[in-house]
């Protein structure tokens, strides 16, 4: 009876402190690798971004279609041919209680700007950026820049006295593994604040309020706190979301989608990504650092690297390693991305035969060794399609090295340019195809390791960034693109789709970009 | 004369089968079970090019074509496939049979490893006593507090980033041995300094001191062939250990490199594929383990009896 009375007692206990806790709403979360920084400009890459515009806001925003809507800009115009203007909202503070005015905008844009920041590419059109007032800025660039707007919707306003006061006015050097306060503190105007830091292990938002979003963008979440965790093992992971230790799961395992799906109060939301994984080779050289050839290059034959092209099984991996989720590519961007077109995706016939004769003919019957450097936490089933090209470069001779790290690792490799084959996967936050030739195919490109360089693909380039025409710039994007498709500099290899695993109590809309926004999350 | 000639004749393998070993041997079932799948992983292990129907090392063999296939006797198996391919096309038979080769080779390996350094501190330290025994006594305690595979991951945690990646690939396997002999030695060290002890009083090697042999020459020649007992029990049980250490670890995915994989490699791959209902992948290496360890490990029970003459 007694023991009754006691149990009772918990019950009666347990009943309060949930009721007590029915507002606040934790969604916890995993993927499989975390964020490589939360410094706003120091690494472009797609989780760091993640979880920095949960944080940090821009200028403009993306919603659920990926559509602009005005982020802490409220309009935006051109004033003079080469020069937009903005009108910044007002009454917006960061996190820290500072105010928000142009100083900040300006700063944060010269940040952006600076030789250590890794999101120069999205604004090198960009020659000055100046207050004209406490809440208008103007940003003036070379050319007429007709896609300025998209370009800034991934630059992050920071604080300029915030930055100032724990001296953080330049990115951090990633590359060069620099370690400054901005790389686990935060203080960004966005819909989430951070409390939590601990890089590999746990990171903690909680819900910021007084965002000046709640009424007037689509957001309008009822999660009070967001625990994020990255688990590398994709089993764990998986059990994870099955024994709902978190509700929400970015990149299931492909194989465990149906067990997913099938689970009772568990569901699958699935989207083509605009996101192309490739490989590069590094042709710039005069010799590869890791490879048996000695005195030549052996990737500067576009024979060879038409052979390698012509050995990847495309369709194998994407019915075997990818069950199904995948597109065989033809170029390295996706659809959605404008000059995108069905003709330039078309792939050249997979020929293994004929890859072992253009191999001979360029003077290697037996085929070379050589290293690939791999992620095998950033891409869906990337060590698995490494592994797999390894077995099917070895049929045409080419002896494969395969060299597959955690990306904080690979990445790092990748900017000390110390690759000379390697894969890489390229998403297209601007929807245009000049970001990727600005990052990827100019000779100046900050992620371009394959030493790829072409005149004519370079002119183009800085030519589209002021071409106001649409229609001439578009011709120069077809003609970038038949330079850069013909070089097969890039093996592409396939366009992801994203599946996100969740549990079915969660609303979060699935974004072509696979970066939730957690602002519009809804939770049971 | 008569018995020196009969002794003779009856040679090596005579004498074998008349000792007490061999009696106790032949009237456990288990044990002869044992010992008859211990011996077919040995030869499994050491003809494996010869066994193996494919060799899944060579990635110009592969097919991934022909990845996730289930056995040939279940619905969607193939013949040429016995026990299944794993994700990458490799066979699965296959792959054990190279697996098992490298987790014995880690084992034995190491247990030799650790043999040596305990024996040879056990023995000196029982024989010289005084300070040095005290000191390696002091020290095996220390480790012996911490477990061995602590010691093993911190070994090789430390290899990893003390050399570059690709050295550290060659010879990771070299570490793994290095890592799993060095945390093992303790067990050695007291068993011998221990037996030492009671040997060093006995009158044959108080004789052996009188006539002025070297000391080294008395440890080496009289005192060690009369240690060695517990020490084989030890070393086959240590066996079944090392080999299920190598696997946690390469199981960790510290262990060695996935490009040559032990069995504990290829659970931890098959591991990602269970909830997608693909447990052939993880399961045959799985009772492949269980079976290697579970045999070393009975017949080392049935050793320590068989020698231990109190339970006689």
């Amino acid at each position: 009876m007694k023991t009754l009375a006691y149990a009772l007692g918990i019950g009666v206990a347990l009943a309060t402190a949930v009721s007590g806790a029915a507002d606040a709403k934790t969604l916890r979360w995993a993927s499989q690798g975390d964020a490589l920084t939360l410094d706003p400009h120091a690494q472009n890459e797609g989780p760091t971004s993640t979880m920095n515009s949960q944080i940090y806001d821009a200028l403009i925003l993306r919603d659920k279609d990926l559509k602009k809507i005005p982020g802490l800009a409220v309009s935006w115009a051109p004033v003079e041919p080469t020069v937009w203007e903005f009108k910044l909202r007002e009454g917006v503070t960061f996190h820290g209680g500072q105010p928000f005015n142009a100083d900040d905008v300006v700063f944060s844009f010269e940040r952006a700007l600076s030789e250590t920041s890794d999101f120069k590419n999205y604004i090198n059109s960009v020659s000055e950026i100046r207050k004209v007032d406490d809440y208008t800025v103007q940003i003036v660039t070379d050319g007429p820049n007709p896609i300025l707007p998209d370009q800034i919707t991934s630059i992050r306003i920071m604080d300029q006295e915030w930055s100032q006061e724990h001296g953080v006015e330049k990115p951090q050097d990633y590359a060069g593994e620099q370690e400054t306060y901005a790389v686990r503190n935060t203080n960004g105007t966005g819909p989430f604040i951070l409390e939590k830091r601990d890089p590999g292990i746990e990171t903690v938002l909680k819900v910021n309020d007084g965002w000046w979003g709640w009424d007037v963008t689509d957001a309008k979440t009822n999660v009070t706190e967001v625990v994020y965790k990255p688990i590398a093992n994709p089993a764990t992971r998986v059990a994870a979301l099955l024994s709902r230790e978190v509700d929400f799961v970015l990149d299931p395992p492909l194989q465990d989608l149906k067990r997913i799906e099938s689970t009772p109060n568990l569901k699958v939301q699935q989207i083509n990504q605009i996101r192309t994984i490739f490989f590069g080779l590094d042709l710039g050289r005069d010799e590869l650092r890791n490879s048996d050839v000695t005195g030549k290059n052996p990737f500067q034959d576009p024979k060879v690297r038409e052979a390698m092209y012509r050995a990847i099984d495309i369709e194998t991996i994407q019915r075997k390693t990818m069950r199904g989720l995948s597109f065989p590519a033809g170029i390295i961007t996706s659809p959605g991305v404008n000059g995108y077109t069905e003709a330039l995706d078309e792939r050249m016939a997979f020929d293994p035969d004929q890859a072992k004769a253009l191999l001979a003919e360029a003077g290697y019957p037996d085929g070379f060794g050589v290293q690939l450097d791999c992620p095998n936490d950033r891409y869906n089933n990337d060590e698995a399609i490494c592994q797999a090209t390894v077995g099917m470069l070895a049929k045409i001779g080419i002896k494969v090295n395969l060299n597959a790290t955690p990306k904080s690792i690979h990445f790092k490799s990748l900017q000390n340019k110390e690759s000379d084959f390697y894969m890489l996967g390229w998403g297209v936050p601007t929807l245009d195809s000049h970001y990727v030739f600005s990052y990827l195919a100019a000779s100046e490109g900050s992620w371009n390791f394959t030493g790829f360089s072409d005149a004519r693909l370079d002119e183009l380039t800085k030519a589209m960034e002021v071409e106001t025409d649409a229609a001439k710039r578009d011709a120069m994007i077809a003609e970038a693109w038949d330079i850069l498709k013909a070089s097969n500099a890039y093996l592409p290899l396939h366009h992801q789709v994203i599946a996100w695993g969740m549990s079915d109590g969660l609303e979060l809309p699935i974004v072509p970009n696979d970066s939730p926004s957690f602002r519009m999350a809804q939770m049971r | 004369m008569s018995i020196d000639s009969d002794s003779g004749a009856k040679g090596l393998l005579g004498r074998a089968l008349d000792s007490d070993l061999w009696f106790s041997f032949t009237r456990s079932p288990v044990v002869m079970v044992a010992a008859v799948v211990t011996l077919l992983y040995f030869l499994a292990a050491i003809f494996a090019p010869l066994v193996a129907p494919q060799n899944p090392f060579d990635p110009a063999s592969l097919s991934l074509g022909d990845s996730f296939t289930a056995p040939a006797w279940t619905e969607y198996g193939m013949p040429e496939y016995l026990l299944g391919t794993d994700d990458q096309g490799r066979d699965i038979l296959s792959t054990l049979i190279y697996g098992a080769r490298i987790s014995l080779l880690v084992g034995f390996a190491a247990v030799i490893l650790s043999a040596v350094i305990g024996i040879s501190l056990g023995v000196t330290a029982g024989y010289v006593g005084g300070g040095f025994e005290s000191v390696v006594m002091r020290v095996a305690d220390v480790q012996l507090t911490v477990p061995g595979i602590l010691v093993a991951l911190m070994i090789d945690g430390v290899a990893r980033t003390a050399m570059p990646r690709e050295l550290h690939d060659q010879i990771a396997i070299y570490v793994v041995i290095f890592a799993i002999g060095v945390s093992d030695w303790p067990q050695y060290a007291r068993v011998t300094r221990g037996a030492t002890m009671v040997e060093k009083s006995r009158e044959y090697v108080q004789a052996a001191k009188v006539i002025g042999i070297h000391p080294l020459l008395i440890m080496l020649r009289h005192i060690l062939p009369n240690v060695m007992g517990p020490v084989l029990v030890l070393a086959t049980i240590g066996l079944a250990l090392a080999i299920i250490a190598e696997a946690t670890l390469s199981f960790l995915g510290v262990g060695v490199p996935p490009t040559t994989p032990s069995l504990g490699t290829l659970i931890r791959v098959g591991n990602n594929f269970l909830f997608s209902g693909e447990w052939w992948i993880t399961f045959f290496p799985c009772l492949a383990l269980i079976g290697l360890v579970l045999s070393v490990n009975l017949l080392g029970d049935w050793l320590r009896d068989a020698l231990n003459p109190r339970l006689r």
